[in-house]
């Protein structure tokens, strides 16, 4: 038994209402056979979050507030509300409603198992992929997935580059990044929008790197690698220079007078300011290249890892460049970097005034969002704005603050009701809103942990 | 008198590497403090004597013996220094001698590095103890050493006295190398499966096991009178498997799937040793009933999966199941990053199993301690037992929580409010260091443009380095 219908819901009248008795035995047995990773109720539904304390993160908490949800939309909250007629009821007492979680940089639906190369597809040949776009081969089916909305995600952004997001691989523009719901059949259902930045792993000028055949790490002069950074930047630059001439040339002539050319057609949209790229840096000296050269280029940027960003605060605050933390858990970058900086970078950026979010750049870490932010908040970031960072702070800088991070009418209802502090580890997702729909928390985790848990002892 | 001279720059180097205290302080008392002893639950607003490194007392005694160094905790939380049952900080270069599918020859405890600066990070974590362990690229890989995180002291003075040595053993993808071929210009080596790999382990045995006769026949002998004899010729390589067949050294054998730790359990019994702990155990959830009738233990990740086939089963309920089954469980960190949150790691197996706070801190502390044979001496607040505490500002089991101070022996090896005073003086050695350098790039560029000092050399060769490249410092981490 994997399935399990969330108690407050099923039994009682509204069950009877809701589902024909003979036929909720019926739907209860699919989807048991369709959850393990890929089910969310089919039927759009009106649902009511009753006696919960909400976290809209659009105002103050409200207490023993009301939610109702209707067609995939937030239609109202409030203090005693009606209930619409037909609505299932979810008491919540007791219990927080936040919004759902967002981690804005991860390979979730690219990665399945990480030493597997065949179950990869988020690192093209080639060092100019800007046509490739995430939603093309995100699985669905991924195991991944249920068991990361588990945990209150409840969209990420799928971003093609290297597992892990190193930067000596994955070519400098990997493609384009893809933001979708944590639930559904298809990416058709599941996409919330099919591209929401450009990745642009931006060209570091390593003097070390680590070398996999010998397992030992390889220095590089700094002549050598200057050189190879210079001739990647001018690469670029040339890009763009030649998608301006591309995008006169279709403006101007007819389509006989050029030949249509993918990767410079991807890349108008990024030049007239329409997509933002995510630019994937970490030292200070890549970070300072990096903002100069899209100052330069004019390119809406976002500054995404940035483990030395602490050091150009002011470059990024001067630039009003937004940035998406990697993990707060890692080591430091440099043995003499206090030990604490990557934990306490965040509470000296938002005190700078730079707009923060967090992220797990990783797909089977994805789940560990909440728990890089809390980490935030132990060294010193206010508590809500760690919420905000984890919430609606990214949907902004990729263009969904319209649409999610917040609780507010008209907002989609990615939501999560939780038994307290959704960034304390011990906290449990009780139920989970995706799209407006009520979703199992059920996942291949849980469904092995039942089964074994089950095993009769040997010999008995 | 010449004897002075030496003796006093022995002292200065000392001192030079001396860790925040100069001296144990012979009596420490720590009040105000909620302690978890885990032993015996929690004391509200208790205080802790500490006596010559060690625990003399616990309790609600308010006040501090005389000429006691005190430590107030209002407000803080101790508990028992983390254990890490599993970690590879302080190694000096790799920690994998690969070339030989049986390589017990080598031992981690030569190579120890008391300057590598992960012993701090992890101090700062609230870890203590930890069990450094060779590399899984052989069936058999090398001997491992039990450490304490004496910062600041000499690689002789880190390891934890008494605890008996290990030896590591590894299962699966990488002893078989499935992963990653062999280094640039070597050979492919046996085993590449599974099944190669239990040979491998049975022939060193069989080979062990007539070493050993050959051992004891001489000694048996010998003590008979016979004064005639040649003792056996020494195997470095057999002599660490004795051992374990006698019982004086552990087997920790880094394993995923549930076939290959029952296939190390049948080898076990087929040669009368125990397998001390299965590290990593991923798939350990499957056979728990089987481990916990072996004796064995389980020393786990919180949450890891997918980053290869054999772990794709990975559960987060992996710790808390085997130990609903009787087995004696631990979260280890196999990372200098991981070992600085152990606690939150720990503290996950609430989330994924319903395990209360007690057990939850005993994942990282007491079970650890079991797991290496070190609980008479460390992981629970308990009269007798090392000093090894850390302070937290908070629930340590919170996300919220931060390690303020640990304690090795009684003594602070780390103090958060310490370090964070140090800060403006260190970044201002660094910066005169900086300047300094570039200063004298400067004046080497300075030198170089008169005409008479190069003649046959190149412009463009002597390019000064830029303020801040030619400062930078080695980084860390990445093994």
């Amino acid at each position: 038994m994997t399935w399990r219908m969330p108690r407050a819901i099923f039994p009682g009248p509204q069950r009877t209402k809701r589902l024909p008795g003979r036929l909720a035995p019926l739907l209860l047995v699919l989807a048991n056979f369709l959850s393990v990773s890929a089910f969310a109720q089919s039927v759009p539904g009106v649902y009511a979050i009753q006696g919960a304390r909400i976290y809209t993160l659009a105002g103050p908490p409200m207490e023993d507030g009301t939610l109702i949800v209707r067609d995939g939309k937030i239609s109202s909250l409030g203090v005693h509300l009606e209930i619409p007629a037909g609505a299932q009821v979810i008491d919540a007492k007791g219990l927080e409603v936040y919004p759902g979680l967002f981690d804005p940089v991860t390979q979730l639906g690219l990665y399945e198992v990480g030493a597997v190369s065949a179950t990869l597809d988020s690192t093209e040949l080639g060092d100019f992929n800007p046509d490739l776009v995430a939603a093309t081969a995100v699985n669905p089916a991924s195991a991944h997935i249920a068991v990361t909305r588990a945990s209150g995600i409840t969209h990420v952004v799928a971003a093609p580059g290297a597992p892990g997001f190193e930067q000596s691989s994955g070519g400098i523009i990997s493609g384009q990044a893809t933001a979708y719901h944590l639930a559904g059949w298809t990416m058709e259902q599941m996409q919330i929008e099919r591209s929401v930045a450009l990745v642009i792993n931006w060209p570091s000028i390593q003097l070390r790197s680590f070398d996999f055949a010998s397992f030992s790490f390889k220095e590089k002069s700094y002549a050598d690698a200057k050189k190879q950074y210079d001739k990647s930047v001018n690469d670029l630059s040339d890009l763009l220079d030649r998608t301006r001439h591309y995008a006169q040339a279709k403006e101007k002539g007819s389509p006989a007078l050029y030949e249509r050319d993918l990767k410079l057609e991807s890349l108008v949209p990024v030049l007239e300011g329409k997509l933002p790229v995510l630019v994937i840096a970490s030292e200070a000296r890549d970070i300072r290249n990096a903002v100069e050269f899209c100052t330069k280029q004019n390119l809406k940027m976002i500054l995404a890892d940035a483990s030395e960003a602490w050091k150009v605060k002011d470059l990024l605050k001067d630039k009003k460049i937004p940035v998406i933390l990697g993990p707060t858990e890692r080591l430091p970058d440099q043995e003499d970097t206090p030990y604490d900086k990557p934990m306490t970078q965040p509470a000296e950026l938002f005190a700078a005034g730079i707009p923060i979010a967090f992220s797990s750049f990783d797909t089977a870490f994805s789940r560990r969002l909440s728990q890089y932010a809390g980490t935030a908040v132990a060294y010193g970031l206010p508590h809500d704005e760690a919420l905000k960072a984890v919430t609606v702070n990214a949907a902004q800088m990729l263009g969904l603050g319209d649409r999610l991070g917040t609780l507010e009418p008209g907002k989609i209802a990615n939501l999560i009701v939780t038994t307290g502090d959704p960034l304390e580890i011990r906290t449990q997702v009780r139920y989970l809103f995706i799209n407006g729909q009520l979703t199992s928390t059920a996942n291949r985790h849980r469904e092995l942990y039942e089964q074994y848990r089950k095993r009769p002892q040997p010999g008995r | 008198m010449k004897r002075a001279l030496p003796i006093v720059l022995v002292a200065l180097a000392l001192l030079a590497h001396a860790p925040l205290e100069a001296q144990t302080p012979n009596v420490v008392f720590i009040q105000n403090a909620t302690i978890l002893t885990v032993t015996h639950g929690t004391i509200e607003h208790g205080s802790i004597l500490i006596r010559d490194g060690k625990i003399a007392a616990v309790g609600t005694d308010s006040k501090p013996p005389d000429g006691a160094t005190v430590i107030d905790a209002a407000g803080q939380f101790v508990i028992p220094g983390i254990i890490d049952c599993h970690s590879h900080i302080a190694v000096d270069g790799s920690v994998n001698e690969g070339g030989p599918a049986v390589s017990s020859m080598v031992n981690i405890a030569d190579v120890l590095n008391p300057a590598d600066v992960n012993i701090y990070r992890d101090l700062a974590g609230g870890v203590t103890t930890a069990n450094i362990l060779h590399g899984s690229a052989n069936p058999i890989g090398g001997q491992t050493v039990v450490i304490k995180l004496r910062w600041g002291k000499q690689a002789d003075q880190l390891p934890f006295e008494g605890a008996l040595p290990g030896i590591k053993f590894a299962l699966g993808e990488n002893p078989k190398r499935s992963n990653f071929g062999p280094p640039a210009g070597t050979p492919a080596r046996y085993p590449a499966t599974r099944l190669g790999v239990e040979e491998v382990i049975r022939k060193a045995f069989i080979e062990a096991r007539e070493y050993k006769k050959q051992g004891d026949d001489y000694n048996q002998r010998k003590s008979a009178g016979d004064h005639n004899l040649i003792p056996p010729r020494r195997d470095l390589r057999l002599e660490p498997l004795v051992e374990v067949l006698e019982g004086k050294r552990y087997v920790h054998s880094h394993c995923y799937r549930a076939d290959e730790i029952l296939m190390l359990l049948r080898v076990a019994r087929e040669f009368g040793f125990k397998v001390r702990t299965f590290q990593h155990v991923l798939e350990g959830y499957k056979v728990a009933d089987e481990i916990a009738v072996s004796g064995a233990g389980g020393s786990t990740f919180s949450d890891w999966w997918a980053y290869k086939i054999e772990a794709y089963d990975a559960i987060p309920y992996n710790a808390a199941l085997m130990q609903e089954r009787g087995v004696v469980v631990s979260i280890n960190s196999d990372s200098a990053e991981e070992a600085r949150h152990l606690n939150q790691e720990a503290a996950k197996t609430m989330k994924y199993g319903e395990l209360s706070a007690n057990e939850a801190l005993k994942m990282i502390t007491l079970n650890p301690a079991i797991q290496l044979g070190i609980d008479n001496r460390v992981g629970s607040i308990d009269v007798g037992k090392d000093a090894d505490l850390v302070i937290y500002n908070h629930d340590p089991l919170s996300v919220y929580a931060v390690a303020q101070k640990t304690l090795i022996d009684g003594q602070v090896y780390f103090d958060r409010e310490r370090e964070l005073a140090s800060r403006p003086a260190l970044e201002k050695e660094k910066q005169a260091l900086l300047d300094k350098e570039k200063k004298a790039a400067e004046e080497e560029k300075k030198h170089d443009e008169k005409p008479e000092k190069k003649p046959d050399k190149k412009p463009d060769q002597k390019k000064p380095p830029k303020p801040g490249e030619s400062g930078r410092m080695v980084r860390g981490g990445g093994r």
